[in-house]
Protein backbone atom coordinates (compact mmCIF):
# COMPACT_ATOMS: atom_id res chain seq x y z
CA UNK A 1 0.00 0.00 0.00
CA UNK A 2 1.22 3.65 -1.29
CA UNK A 3 1.24 6.67 1.12
CA UNK A 4 -0.90 8.14 -1.29
CA UNK A 5 -3.54 5.76 -0.88
CA UNK A 6 -3.12 5.58 2.79
CA UNK A 7 -3.68 9.40 3.08
CA UNK A 8 -6.89 9.38 0.29
CA UNK A 9 -8.45 6.83 2.73
CA UNK A 10 -8.05 9.52 5.98
CA UNK A 11 -11.40 10.23 7.40
CA UNK A 12 -10.36 14.05 7.56
CA UNK A 13 -10.24 17.33 5.52
CA UNK A 14 -9.30 20.60 5.80
CA UNK A 15 -9.18 22.38 8.14
CA UNK A 16 -8.77 19.28 10.50
CA UNK A 17 -6.11 17.28 8.44
CA UNK A 18 -3.02 17.09 9.77
CA UNK A 19 -0.98 14.46 7.29
CA UNK A 20 0.93 15.62 4.78
CA UNK A 21 3.05 12.26 3.94
CA UNK A 22 4.38 9.05 5.25
CA UNK A 23 7.59 8.93 4.86
CA UNK A 24 7.76 4.92 5.82
CA UNK A 25 5.43 2.13 7.19
CA UNK A 26 5.97 -1.17 7.98
CA UNK A 27 3.81 -3.86 10.30
CA UNK A 28 5.55 -2.50 13.29
CA UNK A 29 5.89 1.60 12.70
CA UNK A 30 5.38 4.46 10.89
CA UNK A 31 6.87 7.66 9.84
CA UNK A 32 4.90 10.77 8.56
CA UNK A 33 5.16 14.61 8.61
CA UNK A 34 3.26 17.40 8.48
CA UNK A 35 4.11 22.11 8.34
CA UNK A 36 1.65 23.92 10.38
CA UNK A 37 0.16 26.63 7.83
CA UNK A 38 0.82 29.91 9.20
CA UNK A 39 -2.68 30.63 8.78
CA UNK A 40 -4.40 27.33 10.50
CA UNK A 41 -7.83 28.67 12.05
CA UNK A 42 -6.10 28.01 15.86
CA UNK A 43 -3.86 30.38 15.46
CA UNK A 44 -6.32 33.30 15.73
CA UNK A 45 -7.45 32.45 19.58
CA UNK A 46 -4.44 30.63 20.75
CA UNK A 47 -3.13 32.88 21.93
CA UNK A 48 -3.95 35.94 21.39
CA UNK A 49 -1.43 38.04 19.62
CA UNK A 50 0.84 34.72 20.21
CA UNK A 51 0.03 32.17 17.84
CA UNK A 52 2.03 28.99 19.31
CA UNK A 53 0.11 25.22 18.15
CA UNK A 54 -2.05 23.80 20.65
CA UNK A 55 -1.37 20.75 22.56
CA UNK A 56 -4.55 18.69 21.51
CA UNK A 57 -3.44 19.89 18.17
CA UNK A 58 0.21 18.54 18.28
CA UNK A 59 -1.74 15.20 19.80
CA UNK A 60 -4.32 15.34 17.16
CA UNK A 61 -1.69 15.27 14.42
CA UNK A 62 0.17 12.06 16.22
CA UNK A 63 -3.20 10.46 16.28
CA UNK A 64 -4.19 10.83 12.66
CA UNK A 65 -0.14 9.78 11.44
CA UNK A 66 0.45 7.52 14.31
CA UNK A 67 -2.47 5.50 14.80
CA UNK A 68 -4.76 6.22 11.93
CA UNK A 69 -2.45 5.87 9.04
CA UNK A 70 -0.48 2.93 11.10
CA UNK A 71 -4.12 1.47 11.40
CA UNK A 72 -5.09 2.01 7.42
CA UNK A 73 -1.98 -0.13 6.44
CA UNK A 74 -2.30 -2.93 9.02
CA UNK A 75 -6.19 -3.17 8.08
CA UNK A 76 -5.01 -2.88 4.33
CA UNK A 77 -6.41 -6.27 3.31
CA UNK A 78 -9.74 -5.59 4.64
CA UNK A 79 -10.49 -2.23 3.07
CA UNK A 80 -11.63 -1.73 0.34
CA UNK A 81 -10.84 1.66 -2.16
CA UNK A 82 -13.72 3.41 -1.64
CA UNK A 83 -14.46 2.87 1.73
CA UNK A 84 -13.06 4.72 4.84
CA UNK A 85 -12.11 3.06 8.18
CA UNK A 86 -14.28 3.92 11.73
CA UNK A 87 -11.89 5.56 13.90
CA UNK A 88 -12.41 6.32 17.59
CA UNK A 89 -9.69 7.51 20.06
CA UNK A 90 -10.30 5.61 23.23
CA UNK A 91 -6.95 7.12 25.41
CA UNK A 92 -3.48 8.99 25.01
CA UNK A 93 -1.31 10.03 28.06
CA UNK A 94 0.95 12.50 26.37
CA UNK A 95 4.68 14.72 27.86
CA UNK A 96 5.10 17.73 25.83
CA UNK A 97 8.33 19.22 25.47
CA UNK A 98 8.61 21.86 23.06
CA UNK A 99 6.73 24.55 21.69
CA UNK A 100 5.75 24.52 17.84
CA UNK A 101 5.53 27.60 15.96
CA UNK A 102 2.97 28.39 12.61
CA UNK A 103 4.92 27.35 9.93
CA UNK A 104 7.10 24.77 11.53
CA UNK A 105 7.18 20.98 10.55
CA UNK A 106 6.78 17.95 12.53
CA UNK A 107 7.88 14.49 11.82
CA UNK A 108 5.98 12.03 14.15
CA UNK A 109 7.43 8.69 14.79
CA UNK A 110 4.84 5.63 16.35
CA UNK A 111 5.71 2.03 17.45
CA UNK A 112 3.17 -0.39 17.30
CA UNK A 113 2.65 -2.04 20.97
CA UNK A 114 -0.74 -3.72 20.33
CA UNK A 115 -3.03 -4.70 17.95
CA UNK A 116 -5.59 -6.75 18.78
CA UNK A 117 -9.43 -7.14 18.89
CA UNK A 118 -9.38 -3.81 16.99
CA UNK A 119 -7.72 -2.32 19.19
CA UNK A 120 -4.31 -0.41 18.22
CA UNK A 121 -1.91 0.95 20.73
CA UNK A 122 1.01 3.17 20.14
CA UNK A 123 4.08 4.70 21.36
CA UNK A 124 4.54 7.81 19.47
CA UNK A 125 6.47 11.06 19.35
CA UNK A 126 6.79 13.75 17.55
CA UNK A 127 10.32 15.69 16.57
CA UNK A 128 10.92 19.18 15.13
CA UNK A 129 13.28 20.15 12.37
CA UNK A 130 16.08 20.09 14.00
CA UNK A 131 14.77 16.40 15.36
CA UNK A 132 14.69 18.02 18.77
CA UNK A 133 11.77 16.02 20.76
CA UNK A 134 8.37 17.98 20.90
CA UNK A 135 6.34 15.54 22.49
CA UNK A 136 5.97 11.99 23.10
CA UNK A 137 3.31 9.29 24.79
CA UNK A 138 0.88 6.63 24.36
CA UNK A 139 -2.68 6.70 22.21
CA UNK A 140 -4.78 4.04 21.88
CA UNK A 141 -7.96 3.77 19.53
CA UNK A 142 -10.59 1.28 18.15
CA UNK A 143 -10.13 0.52 14.45
CA UNK A 144 -12.57 -1.10 11.76
CA UNK A 145 -12.62 -1.31 8.39
CA UNK B 1 -10.04 -23.58 40.80
CA UNK B 2 -13.21 -23.10 42.31
CA UNK B 3 -15.88 -20.24 41.32
CA UNK B 4 -15.03 -17.91 44.11
CA UNK B 5 -11.72 -17.92 43.64
CA UNK B 6 -12.12 -17.55 39.78
CA UNK B 7 -14.45 -14.38 40.31
CA UNK B 8 -11.97 -13.17 42.52
CA UNK B 9 -9.10 -13.02 39.86
CA UNK B 10 -11.53 -11.72 37.57
CA UNK B 11 -12.36 -8.72 39.93
CA UNK B 12 -8.67 -7.99 40.09
CA UNK B 13 -8.71 -7.89 36.44
CA UNK B 14 -11.47 -5.85 36.25
CA UNK B 15 -11.20 -3.20 38.83
CA UNK B 16 -8.54 -0.81 36.65
CA UNK B 17 -11.62 -0.51 33.73
CA UNK B 18 -14.61 0.08 35.74
CA UNK B 19 -16.62 3.28 35.72
CA UNK B 20 -19.80 1.95 37.83
CA UNK B 21 -18.27 1.62 41.53
CA UNK B 22 -22.04 0.92 42.75
CA UNK B 23 -22.45 -2.02 40.21
CA UNK B 24 -18.54 -2.83 40.49
CA UNK B 25 -18.91 -3.45 44.27
CA UNK B 26 -22.48 -5.62 43.87
CA UNK B 27 -20.90 -7.66 41.19
CA UNK B 28 -22.15 -11.52 40.43
CA UNK B 29 -22.11 -13.84 37.53
CA UNK B 30 -24.96 -11.65 35.91
CA UNK B 31 -22.86 -8.61 36.05
CA UNK B 32 -22.66 -7.12 32.55
CA UNK B 33 -19.29 -5.23 31.43
CA UNK B 34 -20.45 -2.72 29.15
CA UNK B 35 -24.23 -2.34 30.61
CA UNK B 36 -23.37 -2.29 34.24
CA UNK B 37 -19.99 -1.69 34.40
CA UNK B 38 -19.91 1.13 31.83
CA UNK B 39 -16.45 -0.40 30.46
CA UNK B 40 -15.45 1.35 27.17
CA UNK B 41 -14.53 -1.08 23.90
CA UNK B 42 -11.09 -0.31 24.24
CA UNK B 43 -10.58 -1.37 27.91
CA UNK B 44 -12.98 -4.31 27.17
CA UNK B 45 -9.77 -5.78 24.77
CA UNK B 46 -7.23 -4.26 27.78
CA UNK B 47 -9.20 -6.57 29.52
CA UNK B 48 -9.23 -9.81 27.63
CA UNK B 49 -5.29 -9.42 27.28
CA UNK B 50 -4.84 -9.22 30.76
CA UNK B 51 -6.96 -12.44 31.41
CA UNK B 52 -4.60 -13.92 28.78
CA UNK B 53 -1.60 -12.95 30.38
CA UNK B 54 -3.40 -14.02 33.94
CA UNK B 55 -4.80 -17.46 32.87
CA UNK B 56 -1.87 -17.86 30.30
CA UNK B 57 -4.23 -18.68 27.86
CA UNK B 58 -5.29 -17.28 23.89
CA UNK B 59 -8.73 -15.91 23.04
CA UNK B 60 -9.71 -15.46 19.58
CA UNK B 61 -12.15 -13.05 18.21
CA UNK B 62 -15.07 -15.06 19.09
CA UNK B 63 -13.98 -15.61 22.42
CA UNK B 64 -14.58 -11.58 22.51
CA UNK B 65 -17.93 -11.36 20.80
CA UNK B 66 -18.98 -13.80 23.94
CA UNK B 67 -17.36 -12.18 26.60
CA UNK B 68 -20.03 -9.54 27.47
CA UNK B 69 -20.66 -10.36 30.98
CA UNK B 70 -18.90 -12.18 34.52
CA UNK B 71 -20.31 -15.26 33.46
CA UNK B 72 -19.86 -15.69 29.74
CA UNK B 73 -15.95 -14.49 30.77
CA UNK B 74 -15.91 -17.46 33.56
CA UNK B 75 -17.25 -19.84 31.44
CA UNK B 76 -14.41 -19.40 28.16
CA UNK B 77 -11.59 -19.02 30.72
CA UNK B 78 -12.71 -22.42 32.24
CA UNK B 79 -13.42 -24.34 29.10
CA UNK B 80 -9.94 -22.76 27.80
CA UNK B 81 -7.80 -23.91 30.41
CA UNK B 82 -9.04 -27.10 30.55
CA UNK B 83 -8.13 -27.68 26.83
Amino acid sequence: MKPSEIIALLPYSKPFLFVDGVNSISENEICGYYTFRKDEYFYQGHFKDNPITPGVILTECMAQIGLVCFGIFLLKDELQTTKKPQVALTSNQMDFYLPVLPGEKVIVHSEKEVFRFNKLKCKVKMLNKNGELVARGVISGMLKA
Amino acid sequence: MNKEELIAKLKTIIAPYIQDEKAFKNLSEDTDFVKDLKINSANLVDIILDIEDEFNIRLENEDMEKMLDVKSAMSIVTSKLAD
